[in-house]
């Protein structure tokens, strides 16, 4: 839109709700979701029991005692989501996991969630987030700098190695028509292919060492501590203010929901869909930088070609999950780190494979999708909760 | 880009070239050139010597059949290729009023043509180069890579088909790579139980299709986003086939997780074809059905009524809806059908190759086929070329590997770089999915 966008334009014009209202309005949403866990924590839950060697030999004589293996069902049922809860949310330092975790989720999840908004489908997350991390990292661990501007120069390196990794798509797809979601998918192999040659070569190992690692990051580059966990997760909850600011304060970010809910529309009213796309990208890959800087700067952890681990696509999860909101992505990145760092716990105490998290954040997100399903299942009566703008076909 | 410009004239009509337009054509040349100047370099750097192209393999029962010619000679023939090609593109605005079939260059079947022309030649100069100057003293010659190219597509191919189907009832299929994974591991299962590979397929087909009825449940019942149905069904196979596997435990995994693999079945005849004969004819049954596919899909959809109705269901249901077509039983319909070529393809990386089952099998191939669905334009033929091109890619980045001139992490990636200059550079334009994808559909 032209600098002289008229100034009504400018933020959402919708006149603010009571807390009342606002409460009401966020009633359903909230049953759906919580009834949507206790739904998948119940299918997990016939999984762990089907699946328990323990469980299916006393159900072998289930006839003769059925007391006995549905007693040991329940047990190990029991212990295993004990142990997911103890490792989530039962001491400071399993609190703390969870946060370190949900943190490169919410970044990686925001810059999903942007793209969503636009209408665009952005599976780059993890390629996005591999280009950040590698410039971060080698910022990190090769320059030489006084200690807060290491910091904030290794995290921008990041941020913009991400932006134009999303950049390239944006721009592709603005100049070309080529479809955001081919670019993206070959992208994050063509960036993990990078970053597993840079592992080769001399610059990027660890001197004397030819394993495919990198050294650790400087001491002056990482998060220092605070409250506890590092001061990566106050930057994550920064940045969905940031985003959220966007979304709904901002011209820009009027301008991409306009491109998100009709471009046709939004091309009549003057805004360029060109620029919408390519800013949005280059957003999204910054935000997803931030999260691969997160995982190198925030702990000890070298760079490896299994630095992204399953991030980038968690964070699809995570956005869909958060129904397109920066506050709902923050809630799911919440849920979904706690998931993992519970799981971690659960596998070593009960030996239930940490898949069954996994299994645990898909039928959740399926479920809050669903919410005719979950009300079905619970015979719960709740008015259609609106639905958030999501990019709804290939565009 | 002086020559894009259409010169202004009293006589002739001015055709009027679009900004899209002459964007396109910038793209175009800029990338021609870019592939000329490379292979101009590579023809520098490639030592004199011979470059064999083993179009066969020795066997039992054929000698091989190698094609030798002088390494700089042919680096120069695909040059010069190239270079021809270029020049057409190039000058097609200039020559446009006066020569009118120059301008079939820009466009259509001919343009594709010569993009493939020009892209083979790029291939075999940079195959010479690569194959150049080898330190051994009886150089290696290059291998025929249609074999592996097939081996590569196959499960691409039915994966696409299988999004084909679907995606033109109107129900968009991201988690193909959901299906390729429990087709893949119930195939490993089942195939291992039974004892039969070929009981395996059906194991496959059938968790292909399961994982399908969930898709459809959710987006044709619920009316819930069938992106995030897709995303969340790739997890949840990811998440269970993990989980399963995890909790075989290790002194079971001969039982439950190790099946007998499909054997080879050469076509009589057809087999002893030199040259494709081998690679073509002498598959297993998996890739039969592959090229079987195909067609079916091709024929159940454009020439059948029952595809008539799914097309008409994926373009615009209400209207189907108008005229007596059950929209959401098509739709259902489609998508079941679409599992069954899914988990075909899912059964690839089980029974079809390596046998048993490991966690990801299939890495990521489920999304490949996706792309190779919208780069062959929702089509099941086009979806079958786009996997081809990108199981030749990924053959001949395998097969120059073990040369170790280009670091093979970088080699790796080329399959993913030449969908991306395919698709953004020389293809362009916009895919145009079936008008109703994605969109749920609500009797009023």
């Amino acid at each position: 839109m032209p600098e002289s966008s008229p100034p009504e334009h400018r933020a959402s014009t919708r006149s603010r709700p009571s807390a009342v209202a606002l409460a009401q309005s966020w009633l359903p949403t909230v049953r759906i979701t919580i009834l949507s866990i206790v739904l998948a924590l119940l299918i997990g839950a016939l999984l762990i029991a089907v699946s328990n060697d323990d469980v299916l030999s006393k159900f072998e004589y289930f006839f003769a005692d059925p007391g006995d293996g549905l007693w040991a069902a329940i047990e190990t049922i029991a212990d295993t989501y004990w142990a997911l809860l103890n490792g989530s949310f039962g001491s400071g330092a399993a609190i703390a996991s969870t946060l370190e975790r949900a943190a490169p989720l919410t970044c990686a999840g925001l810059g999903v969630t942007l793209a969503f908004r636009v209408g665009l489908f952005n599976i780059g997350a993890q390629g996005q987030l591999i280009a950040g991390a590698v410039c971060a990292a080698y910022v990190g661990f090769t320059w030489d700098m006084p200690p807060a501007l290491h910091l904030v120069v290794a995290v921008l390196a990041g941020m913009i190695g991400g932006a134009i990794w999303g950049g390239v798509v944006g721009l592709l797809k603005a100049q070309t028509g080529a479809h955001e979601v081919i670019l993206t998918i070959m992208l994050n192999y063509v960036a993990l292919s990078i970053l597993r040659w840079l592992l080769t070569l001399e610059a990027f190992q660890v001197p004397g060492s030819n394993d495919p690692k990198s050294p650790v990051v400087d001491s002056d580059a990482r998060f220092p501590d605070l409250l506890g966990v590092h001061s990566g997760v106050y930057v994550a909850l920064l940045s969905a203010v940031v985003v959220w600011w966007l979304l709904s304060r901002s011209t820009v970010g009027f301008e991409m929901r306009a491109v998100g809910a009709n471009p046709d529309a939004a091309r009549t009213a003057g805004i360029s869909i060109a620029k919408a796309y390519i800013l949005v990208m280059l957003l999204a890959g910054l935000l997803a930088g931030l999260a691969g800087a997160q995982q190198v700067n925030g702990h000890e952890d070298p760079l490896t070609d299994g630095i992204a681990g399953s991030l980038g696509f968690d964070a699809i999860t995570v956005a869909l999950l958060g129904r397109g909101t920066p506050s709902g992505t923050v809630l799911a990145a919440i849920l979904f780190g706690a998931l993992d760092s519970g799981g971690r716990q659960m596998q070593a105490a009960t030996g239930t494979p940490l898949d069954l998290t996994t299994i645990l954040q898909a039928l959740i997100v399926l479920f809050v999708a669903a919410p005719a399903l979950v009300r079905g299942a619970f015979r719960v009566r709740d008015r259609e909760a609106g639905d958030a703008v999501l990019a709804k076909g290939w565009g | 880009m002086g020559t894009a410009t259409v010169i202004e004239s009293a006589e002739a009509p001015v055709a009027v070239v679009s900004p899209a337009e002459r964007r396109r054509y910038i793209r175009v040349v800029s990338i021609l050139g870019v592939a000329a100047l490379l292979q101009l370099w590579m023809l520098v750097e490639t030592a004199d010597g011979d470059f064999t192209f083993r179009a066969q393999a020795a066997s039992a029962e054929q000698d091989a059949i190698d094609l030798t010619l002088g390494g700089p000679m042919l680096a120069t023939i695909c040059l010069v290729i190239t270079a021809v090609v270029l020049a057409l593109v190039a000058a097609a605005p200039a020559l446009r009023r006066r020569i009118g079939a120059v301008a079939a260059v820009q466009r259509g079947p001919l343009f594709v043509g010569l993009a493939i022309l020009a892209g083979l030649a790029f291939i075999v100069g940079f195959c010479v180069w690569v194959y150049s100057g080898q330190a051994r003293t009886e150089p290696l010659p290059m291998t025929n890579p249609l074999a592996g190219t097939l081996e590569f597509a196959t499960p691409l191919a039915l994966g696409a088909i299988a999004g084909a189907m679907c995606e033109r009832a109107g129900v968009i299929n991201i988690a193909i790579e959901g299906q390729f994974l429990v087709g893949a591991f119930f195939a490993s299962v089942i195939g291992t139980i039974a004892w039969s590979p070929y009981l395996g397929l059906v194991g496959g087909m059938g968790a292909g299709v399961a994982l399908g009825a969930l898709l459809a449940l959710f987006t044709i019942r619920y009316m819930v986003n069938h992106i995030v149905v897709g995303v969340v069904l790739v997890v949840f196979a990811t998440g269970t086939t993990g989980f399963l596997l995890d909790q075989i435990p290790d002194d079971k995994n001969s039982d439950l997780n190790s099946p007998p693999i499909l054997e080879t079945w050469e076509v009589p005849g057809l087999s002893d074809v030199p040259v494709i004969g081998e690679a073509v004819f002498a598959q297993n049954l998996l890739v039969y059905l592959m090229y079987a596919a195909v067609p079916v899909a091709w024929f159940l959809l454009f020439r059948t009524r029952w595809g008539l109705r799914v097309r008409a269901v994926g373009e615009h249901p209400r209207a189907a809806d108008t005229v007596g077509i059950r929209v959401r039983a098509r739709r259902w319909q489609a998508v079941l059908a679409g599992g069954v070529f899914a988990g075909l393809g899912g059964a690839y990386y089980t029974v079809g190759s390596t046998g048993a089952f490991d966690k990801d099998a299939s890495n990521g191939t489920g999304f490949i086929a996706l792309a190779a669905l919208i780069m062959g334009r929702w089509h099941p033929v086009g979806a079958f070329f786009a996997a081809l091109f990108f199981g030749f890619v990924s053959q001949m980045q395998f097969q120059l590997q073990i040369l170790q001139k280009i670091p093979t992490e970088l080699l790796g990636m080329t399959p993913y770089l030449a969908t991306i200059v395919a698709v953004a550079g020389l293809i362009g334009g916009r895919a145009k999915p079936p008008a109703a994808d994605g969109q749920p559909y609500e009797k009023d």
